[in-house]
């Protein structure tokens, strides 16, 4: 995927595009906390990465120097259209407080943990059969026949929409996020998913259910109904947010238990653990780095940040922090001091969090008991999918 | 447990269910006065170790 000019040095030139960056993005962080621990680069547009722990969480709390009215650090060509569908752009991911505050309330009861738990059943049902279509074979891509199977269908259970379209969302999704550079692939992903999304809002005005878009449209704020940009933002959101994330973390996870047999045993022989098994995954491999724009010059940490400028909150490096983490960059199955901070810090912490994991758990938990053994089949073939959503992409392994 | 800390990543609920409750927001409280039953001191601790955003203390009794 290396569709990108070499850097010309990781403290003043990085790219989160950089093919040698999404394949192991880890070396560079551990170099840069050293030497400079907020780099800085040109490339669309000035932006700053952190990669100190306490930088990293400290940015995410100032929410009033740090706006989250842009949390993506590619331009989408052609992006202010006179009157655009998204007038708010995703609420509450893409809001500052007021906005954020009651759009995420909206959100946050469909995604609590007693709702996650009746999820559980349908996910574990579909790994289960997931599995089953290939365990006769021998081996499987776990990237593509399974990791990213799950998220979408699950997301469209909760949004009330046919899961048959599952496919047609990761397509959707991939374009916008993975193939963001590519102006005509991010296009069409927007278009897909927005006019797919008006259609059903028209469809729920009429005929409700008891799906989260309907709920929306039913939802009245001091007195008004919700703004179809905001319905249509939050619908978008909830399913940009859930698919290629989740499934990046599941990907990573069946990556490291693949190249780490060690590990894995472990989890086989003490299931037990798998509740700090997962966090420490997510810890090692989170896969999101969302970004906040500058609201007014402001220095931080010795850096003269302008107004506009990007800030990418690069919560996976703060997970390699060795100054927050003992053997930082080792997988620890039962860490017991561990704060990670991979669904975020402070007001944005990600509202779909215990949907998330339960998906990992249930994820990993299904495949280890009618796989316990398995390896990649060639590391070679391997590949990774990197900027804001890091996991991977083709992961063929054999089984036994 | 400091509830303006408090922002529902729900990892003490996860990991200590005997000792957290959550609401449908994600507010976590602790159950009860606080007071950790016997047996639970590791649980309980796992789950001050693993909050992100500092918000629960161990006071010694």
């Amino acid at each position: 995927m290396a569709r990108t000019e070499a850097v010309q040095g990781w403290d003043t030139d990085f790219d989160v595009l950089d093919a040698g960056y999404i394949a192991d993005p880890f070396s560079i962080w551990d170099k840069l906390r050293t030497t400079c621990p907020v780099a800085h680069t040109d490339r669309r547009g000035s932006t700053w990465l952190p990669t100190r722990y306490d930088d990293v969480v400290a940015l995410a709390h100032d929410v009033e120097h740090f706006s989250s009215l842009e949390v993506g650090v590619i331009p989408f060509e052609g992006d202010e259209p006179d009157d655009p569908v998204l007038l708010y752009g995703l609420p509450p991911i893409s809001a500052d407080p007021p906005l954020h505050t009651w759009t995420r309330r909206l959100l946050l009861p469909w995604f609590s943990h007693n709702q996650v738990e009746g999820y559980e059943e349908l996910t574990r049902q579909l790994c289960v059969g997931l599995i089953d279509g290939f365990l006769a074979d021998g081996h499987a891509d776990a990237a593509s026949d399974y990791a990213q199977q799950i998220p979408a269908r699950v997301i469209a259970r909760i949004l009330g929409v046919p899961t048959e379209l599952a496919d047609t969302f990761t397509g959707w999704v991939r374009d916008v996020l993975e193939f963001a550079d590519d102006a005509e692939r991010r296009a069409r992903g927007v278009e897909g998913l927005l006019g797919f999304f008006i259609e059903q809002v028209e469809k729920r005005r009429t005929e409700p259910g008891d799906d989260l878009l309907s709920e929306l449209l039913h939802t009245e704020v001091e007195g008004e109904p919700l703004e179809e940009s905001v319905v249509l933002g939050m619908a978008a959101l909830v399913l940009i947010a859930g698919v290629d994330t989740t499934w990046s973390a599941i990907g990573s996870s069946l990556w490291h238990l693949a190249t780490h047999p060690e590990d894995r045993a472990r989890l086989v022989a003490e299931p037990s653990l798998m509740p700090l098994a997962v966090e420490e995954l997510l810890r090692a491999y989170s896969p999101v780095t969302m970004a906040r724009m500058v609201a007014g010059d402001i220095e931080f940490e010795g850096c003269p940040m302008k107004a506009g400028d990007k800030v990418l909150m690069n919560f996976p490096a703060a997970n390699r922090d060795p100054n927050a983490f003992e053997d930082a960059d080792r997988v620890v199955l039962d860490r017991a001091l561990n704060r990670h901070v991979a669904f975020g810090s402070g007001i944005h912490r990600c509202a779909g969090s215990n949907l998330a994991r339960m998906e990992l758990r249930i994820a990993v938990e299904e495949w280890l008991a009618r796989i316990p053994e398995f390896h990649l089949a060639d590391p070679a073939e391997v590949t990774w999918a990197g900027g804001q959503v890091r996991g991977p992409r083709i992961l063929p392994v054999v089984f036994g | 447990m400091d509830p303006d800390k408090c922002q529902g990543h729900a990892r003490c609920y996860a990991l200590a269910p005997e000792l957290f409750s959550v609401d449908d927001y994600g507010q976590s409280t602790v159950i009860g006065d606080g007071a950790v039953p016997e047996g639970l001191e590791d649980k309980a601790r796992l789950a001050v170790a693993n909050c992100p955003e500092y918000a629960i203390e161990e006071i010694a009794d």
